[in-house]
């Protein structure tokens, strides 16, 4: 009997440490970038400030379902990361909160535009074109000429070859598809991707994964944000990336704090410390290949050249907003979604 | 004894409930403490006074929280009673009234005051605007509901319930109100999500609109587009059931009825699959077959078949999980096929029967108990499993990924959530009962106490044939998927550049020594750490609420002990993603807001996996017999002396078994896991998860595999602690009987 004593004791001590918390000093970090990105930042910020970080990855589509759900309960101090849309609309529902950082003088306009945009509840951390990359060797293997546009993507010959996320659970693939509303119109916007529909083979939860299944040779065709697909190439795989020559959308990754953090100090702290040109520099270390907002930050050579890119004028505001979003939405679930394949 | 026990005036049990109650009212914070419930820096920050952490009785001197007040009447009752002797009728009575009352005013007002003052529109229309709030139970609350709990349970059992018996009357109580407040009040949640229209108030057009939705009933499939996820998820879990019978049937065959030599090396396999991280076998298909797999690579580059993506949809789910539940089915089936008498297929073959017809009219036969719990299980298991699907479902879309992403997805959509919920609970409800009904009444017993001597006979040949064949596929099949998996967390990048490498377990498991100690910078390591404490901590717990409620079932009688049975059986039938969204509908708000928390996985995996615990359980008491309780009972201990110094020494097995099978659910499971999971309590899986959706699928097969190892590590240490029960039970005790 004094073993199972003993283990009833060590198993209650063992559920004493897993349910109590430390005492110092802590910050609950959601973050919907990638997970070594995330990693990064939350260790970087531990090395920096010695305040403990409770880090979960979730995708921003996620992120801000769990904001909404605990919004009469906030556990989360602050947002960093992911594509912005789900950023502004969580400033319009008031799940965020107002903060203007000391640091606002060493970023790009584009980032502290979107701050502005969203009476400074959120601001502007890195930003990255949409386009998509295809695998070298499959691409080869059956034949396809190489496509360097959207409309490219609408031929027949790919048929089957062509992945994209899911607008409904990806804010990848909502980009991909206001972009494609600012650039044709609506109704040309939405027979575009009625085309690309026929020549899908599978829409993703994930924003990233079309590029991830291409590089591994699972896809011919990812439609990504490029950056994505840099980092893919970096990795290894043999993907090559397309900025279409229609021209592009593009994504402003966001932070936001938290409207009812419980530990406000420390989420400003993070905040200020992840505009710093040194915080931003860790992209590089993890491959992750967006431009940085903070002017200083340091550009890598393989980042694609958003000069050279033919970027769109995208409206965060209007597409942004959840009524906006909620109508493509619904239109591309009921218009789109529901076509043969 | 109970005589002498009645006419005493001191009353230990009772009075230490009571103080309890006192203590919790008096002295411990009311309200759940933001640090968590093991977290003690209250103490330093302003307890007593401060309102986040003070006492009930600390409130309402400072004037707040009035409607607390009233719980101190039914707290001051049984002081009155404390003198008097158990027989009066007095004492029964008081006990009674302030425990039922006590317990259902403090349930009334959890319920009716949430964050937002009155929580039902009633209320408001009743009393008025209410101005003030509360938040989640804490340890106050939970000691004070305690003590009416178990002060209405002394009340019944003085009463002469159960022979008076306090502590089978309080277990009966105790192991009601958990079972209810974390199997029926989730489950009865969730049900009525699917009701709620998106302004919050009820409407059954919400629930119909839902219901009858062409996602999840459409029949697309048969003109060329996708069928409804009903649909997709029922002929999944058929297929996978009838399958993995099948291919159990056949392991167990060999097992028993050939001249197989290697039986250790088999049982081993079928072990693995069981403490196998779910993903990993879908990543290794994908490695394998997908578009550009080492296999399909090789068939185009010799055949000349253009490769296509084949995997993606029914064809690799289905094998992914054939493979995965194949083992469950063979553990279910090798009892059954063993537990077949002898004597009956001797008999059928002195009466000339033929090896085949003997097979078929005999053996078969006997064998449906079993076929029919390994198909039960199968379906089940299919229905609720999560990684396969996300892994390899492509456009097949099934229930319980897509409960998943009407949860977390952008459409945050609890009530679709609710609705499909409620339809894979229709469908593992109704294979319960089909299941029931297919066995009927018919005695399926041939191990009696007779005599049993003798040996199964061997397959007929036209039998053993395409078995053994069969076998060996499968076997060799299962062997390679899992030498690749090894192999895969070992190598640079898969398919890409084959370098061997440790590059995979070092990402994960680093550590750097520094002063003060070392420093886990392993990426993996704080889901690690996470999921080793939940999962030591929920183990004991799992197997002490299975081995009780299996005593109370096997060793007392009291009324509605089926529906009591029923109800601790329940949590077996519901999917693990229903467990996970009710999980987050009931527990997210006062009164019990655990979510975000480590209690929230401990209890959850309590209640999945308590039914394995009172299987187990029921399975060895009732091989001890009862006359070693009535001895004890005899010679002056009390039930629960008789309980942990007769029977429990007895259970080791039964421990042992509970032990082991909630400790690796814990480090295993996905589907509720993935909804209860915070940024402070990462599980394993759910780490993984986010690997394998990152395409970092060396990483993710080099977690599995450690987990793989600590897994049966662990198993050998439990094994170690609880000590084998060398008992020779039927020499030494029952040889009397």
């Amino acid at each position: 009997m004094t073993r199972t004593n003993l283990m009833l004791c060590a198993s209650l001590a063992a559920f004493g440490f897993a349910a109590s918390a430390a005492n110092a000093d802590k910050l609950t970090l959601y973050c919907s970038a990638e997970e070594e990105w995330c990693q990064a930042m939350a260790r970087g910020f531990e090395d920096a400030t010695g305040i403990d970080v409770n880090m979960t990855r979730k995708s921003s589509g996620e992120t801000f379902a769990q904001l909404r759900a605990e919004a009469s309960n906030p556990k989360g101090d602050i947002w960093w990361g992911g594509t912005g849309d789900p950023h502004l609309q969580a400033a319009e529902a008031g799940l965020s909160q107002e903060y203007i950082s000391p640091m606002r003088d060493q970023l790009h306009p584009w980032a502290i535009a979107q701050a502005e945009s969203a009476g400074n509840r959120t601001i502007g951390i890195y930003s990255g074109a949409l386009g998509y990359g295809y695998n070298n060797d499959l691409l080869a293997a059956n034949n396809l000429p190489e496509p360097a546009c959207w409309k490219d993507l609408l031929k027949p010959e790919y048929k089957g070859h062509v992945q994209m996320a899911n607008p409904n659970s990806s804010g990848t693939a909502y980009t991909t598809l206001a972009s494609m509303v600012q650039l044709f119109g609506e109704d040309e916007g939405f027979e575009f991707m009625k085309g690309l529909h026929a020549n899908i083979n599978q829409y993703t939860k994930s924003g990233s994964a079309p590029i991830k299944a291409a590089g591994r040779g699972e896809t011919t065709i990812g439609i990504v944000f490029m950056h994505d697909a840099v980092a893919q190439a970096v990795a290894g795989f043999p993907v090559t990336v397309v900025a279409p020559c229609e021209g592009t959308g593009y994504e402003i990754g966001s932070m936001s704090i938290i409207e009812g953090a419980r530990n406000l100090e420390e989420a400003q702290k993070f905040y200020d410390w992840a505009l710093t040109a040194e915080a931003q520099n860790l992209s590089l270390e993890v491959n992750s290949f967006q431009v940085m907002s903070n002017v200083n930050a340091q550009a890598s050579d393989k980042a694609p050249d958003m000069s050279k890119i033919n970027l769109i004028d995208y409206d965060f505001v209007k597409y942004g907003s959840s009524d906006e979003r909620k109508r493509l939405l619904q239109k591309w679930d009921e218009e789109v979604s529901v076509l043969p394949q | 004894m109970r005589d002498a026990a009645s006419t005493k005036t001191t009353h230990p049990v009772l009075t230490f409930w009571v103080l309890a109650g006192w203590v919790g009212f008096c002295l411990l914070p009311w309200y759940g403490v933001e640090d968590g419930f093991f977290g003690f820096s209250w103490l330093l920050e302003g307890y007593p006074l401060d309102e986040d952490f003070a006492p009930a009785a600390f409130l309402l001197a400072q004037g707040e929280k009035l409607w607390l007040a009233p719980l101190a009447l039914p707290l001051l009752a049984p002081l009155a009673v404390l003198r008097l002797r158990k027989s009066e009728p007095a004492y029964a009575t008081v006990l009674m009234l302030s425990g039922a009352v006590g317990f259902s005013y403090l349930v009334a007002q959890g319920f009716g005051i949430g964050i937002r003052g009155f929580t039902f529109d009633w209320l408001t229309a009743l009393f008025g605007d209410f101005d003030d709030r509360q938040y989640g139970m804490g340890y106050g609350a939970l000691l004070v509901a305690s003590a009416f709990l178990f002060l209405l349970t002394q009340g019944i059992a003085a009463r002469g319930a159960i022979n008076g018996d306090v502590f089978v009357v309080s277990a009966i109580g105790g192991v009601i109100v958990v079972v209810a407040t974390f199997v029926f009040f989730p489950i009865a949640k969730m049900l009525l999500a699917a009701f709620v229209t998106e302004e919050g108030s009820y409407s059954m057009a919400v629930f119909a609109s839902k219901f009858f939705s062409n996602r999840l009933w459409g029949l697309g499939c048969f003109q060329g587009a996708r069928c409804g996820v009903a649909w997709n998820s029922l002929i999944l879990a058929i297929l996978v059931g009838v399958i993995t019978t099948a291919l159990g049937l056949v392991f167990a065959l060999v097992v028993t009825r050939s001249g197989f030599r290697y039986k250790r090396a088999l049982r081993a396999l079928t072990v693995l699959p069981i403490i196998t991280p779910p993903f990993v076998i879908g990543l290794a298909l994908i490695l394998l077959f997908g578009l550009s797999g080492s296999v399909t690579v090789f068939v185009a580059d010799v055949f000349g078949i253009q490769p296509s993506r084949w995997l993606y949809g029914l064809p690799g789910v289905l094998i992914a999980q054939v493979l995965a539940f194949t083992p469950i089915a063979f553990l279910v089936l090798i009892g059954v096929v063993e537990g077949v008498s002898p004597s009956m297929e001797e008999a059928a073959q002195t009466l000339r029967a033929n090896k085949w017809q003997v097979f078929v009219t005999v053996s078969l036969p006997l064998m449906r108990p079993g076929l029919a719990n390994a198909f039960l299980l199968g379906f089940i298991e299919s229905m609720a499993d999560f990684g396969n699907p996300l892994v390899l479902g492509g456009n097949f879309n099934v229930l319980s990924t897509e409960i998943f992403f009407a949860i977390v997805g952008a459409q945050y959509d609890q009530g679709r959530a609710a609705v499909l919920a409620m339809v894979l609970l229709a469908f593992t409800l109704s294979a319960f009962y089909a299941q029931r009904a297919w066995l009927g009444k018919k005695s399926y017993t041939t191990v009696t106490g007779k005599g049993d001597a003798g040996v199964h006979p061997l397959m007929p040949k036209r039998l053993s044939i395409p078995v053994l064949s069969i076998a060996a596929l499968w076997g060799g099949f299962t062997v390679v998927i899992y030498v690749m998996i090894f192999y895969g967390s070992l190598v640079e990048l898969w398919g890409v550049n084959d370098t061997l490498t440790f590059k995979h377990y070092v990402t994960a498991f680093a550590v750097r020594l520094e002063e003060g100690g070392i420093r886990w910078i392993g990426s993996a390591w704080d889901s690690f750490w996470t999921t080793i404490y939940i999962a030591a901590a929920a183990a004991p717990l799992t197997a002490i609420v299975g081995l009780v409620t299996a005593y109370l079932l096997t060793r007392q009688t009291f009324a509605g002990k089926n529906a009591f049975e029923f109800g601790t059986m329940l949590s077996f039938a519901i999917p693990g993603t229903v467990i996970g969204v009710s999980y987050i509908l009931a527990f997210n708000v006062p009164p019990i807001e655990i979510t975000g928390t480590g209690i929230i996985l401990v209890v959850s995996f309590i209640f999945r996996n308590m039914p394995v615990g009172v299987r187990a359980g029921i399975a060895s008491m009732s091989q001890l017999d009862k006359s070693l309780d009535e001895s004890s009972l005899t010679l002056g201990a009390n039930s629960w002396q008789t309980f942990r110094r007769v029977i429990l020494p007895l259970l080791k097995p039964a421990i042992l078994a509970a032990l082991v099978y909630s400790f690796v659910r814990a480090m295993t499971a996905i589907s509720a896991v993935i909804f209860l999971v915070s940024a402070e309590y990462d599980m394993a899986t759910s780490y993984i998860i986010g690997r394998v959706e990152n395409n970092d699928y060396g990483l993710a097969i080099a977690y599995s595999t450690t987990l793989i190892f600590v897994m049966l590590a662990a198993i050998g240490l439990l094994q170690l602690l609880v000590g084998r029960t060398q008992i020779g039970r039927r020499t030494q005790f029952t040889s009397g009987s």
